[in-house]
């Protein structure tokens, strides 16, 4: 792994850790986190994550887990973030302002911009004519899951939805989807 | 602090500023609602709204507040299809309820929209806000 790879995967780890921090934060508002003069904040742990991250967290992690932006192509986060009052039949809508920046925010670290192998397969697995909004109906992620049978999601009431990654996959927060992790509600572990 | 960015001392200040005065976020949007048209508020109504039903897309499906928030507004709800746990609504459960006016509108917007078919009135938000506040 060349020394950049390695630099881009741990500020990416990072800033995936933000989601557990966030709440470490939350939870000590007043002593537990700092500002630095770079806009940046240091929690107690010592880990940076930037105001944007929080921002997308708070915003895009409301209804659901807050998918990691390498896991879609850019032309995807734009058509995506375009179409918020109906977002899969809800409404997301968010005010212009943070609309645009989160915008910018998920271009800047989309599929194409990550040194991470499932990136490069998810962004392999993507016709270039297409711009899918779902994770879940890419090639990419139907080739990981074509095992699974539809009880153990479909009609499992613990899960019903496969983009409910953090379902099965317990530390999806922090961007790990290791196979030897899953594990299904009411199912339990998945190792074939 | 002059290098902070706006934003961060805007989220801090604001933070700052509803710890420190409570209530007063409610108050200020209930005279808001007032300004706006809406008469007297009523808990009673608001608790009306929260358990009212409201038909779907589909012929079969109802749609309600308690349909993400639970039909106890001092316990956690959840979201049925992305199985997310919500917070409770009541600000005594979850005094981090109903503490930012931007948050506050933002969300009845959406699920008013996605609940009802349309906007929420003045008057409906502010007696949905007095419900909670008397939880
Ligand atoms: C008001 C609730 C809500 C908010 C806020 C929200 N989403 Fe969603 N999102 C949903 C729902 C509901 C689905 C569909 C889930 C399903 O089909 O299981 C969804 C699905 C998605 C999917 C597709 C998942 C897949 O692969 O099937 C993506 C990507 C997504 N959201 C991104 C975002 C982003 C980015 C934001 C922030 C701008 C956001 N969401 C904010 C409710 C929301
Ligand atoms: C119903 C449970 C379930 C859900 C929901 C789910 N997965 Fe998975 N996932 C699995 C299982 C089981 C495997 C292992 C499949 C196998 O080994 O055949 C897996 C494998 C994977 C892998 C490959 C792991 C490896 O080690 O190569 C990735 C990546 C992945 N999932 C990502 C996701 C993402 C992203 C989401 C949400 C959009 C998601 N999963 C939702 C159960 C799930
Ligand atoms: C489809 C799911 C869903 C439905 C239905 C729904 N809500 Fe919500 N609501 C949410 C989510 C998600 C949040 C934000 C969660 C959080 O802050 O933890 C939220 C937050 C709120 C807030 C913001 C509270 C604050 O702290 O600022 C209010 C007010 C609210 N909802 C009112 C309503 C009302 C009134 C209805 C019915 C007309 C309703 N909701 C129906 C999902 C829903």
């Amino acid at each position: 792994m060349s020394r950049i790879r390695k630099i881009l995967g741990t500020l990416l780890f990072f800033s995936c850790l933000s989601g557990t921090l966030l709440l470490g934060v939350q939870a000590t508002t007043g002593n537990g986190a700092e500002k630095s003069p770079a806009g940046a904040k240091t929690t107690l742990k010592g880990v940076i994550v930037t105001e944007e991250d929080l921002l997308y967290e708070k915003e895009c992690g409301s209804c659901h887990f807050p998918y990691q932006p390498w896991w879609l192509p850019e032309r995807s986060w734009e058509k995506l973030m375009s179409g918020l009052q109906n977002h899969f039949g809800e409404s997301a809508e968010l005010t212009p302002a943070t609309q645009q920046q989160l915008t910018g925010w998920l271009r800047n670290h989309a599929a194409e911009h990550s040194t991470i192998g499932r990136a490069r397969g998810m962004l392999r697995s993507i016709k270039a004519d297409a711009t899918p909004l779902r994770i879940t109906e890419s090639g990419y992620f139907r080739r990981k899951h074509h095992e699974l049978p539809r009880q153990v999601w479909q009609e499992n009431p613990a899960v019903r939805s496969l983009a409910r990654c953090d379902a099965c996959h317990p530390r999806a927060e922090l961007g790990s989807f290791n196979e030897h992790e899953v594990k299904i509600p009411g199912v339990g572990r998945w190792d074939d | 602090m002059k290098q902070l960015p706006t934003l961060a001392a805007g989220v801090l200040l604001t933070f700052a500023a509803a710890t420190a005065i409570g209530g007063t976020v409610v108050e200020a949007l209930l005279a808001g609602y007032r300004g706006a048209g809406a008469s007297a508020f009523d808990a009673t109504r608001g608790k009306a709204l929260y358990n009212g039903t409201f038909p779907g897309e589909k012929p079969s499906e109802v749609r309600q507040c308690t349909t993400c928030h639970g039909v106890d507004p001092n316990k956690p709800g959840l979201h049925p299809r992305t199985g997310k746990t919500i917070a409770p609504l009541s600000p005594g459960a979850n005094p981090a309820r109903l503490q930012n006016p931007d948050e506050v509108e933002k969300w009845f917007q959406r699920n008013c929209t996605w609940t009802l078919g349309r906007p929420c009135t003045p008057q409906e938000k502010g007696d949905f806000l007095t419900y909670l506040q008397g939880l």
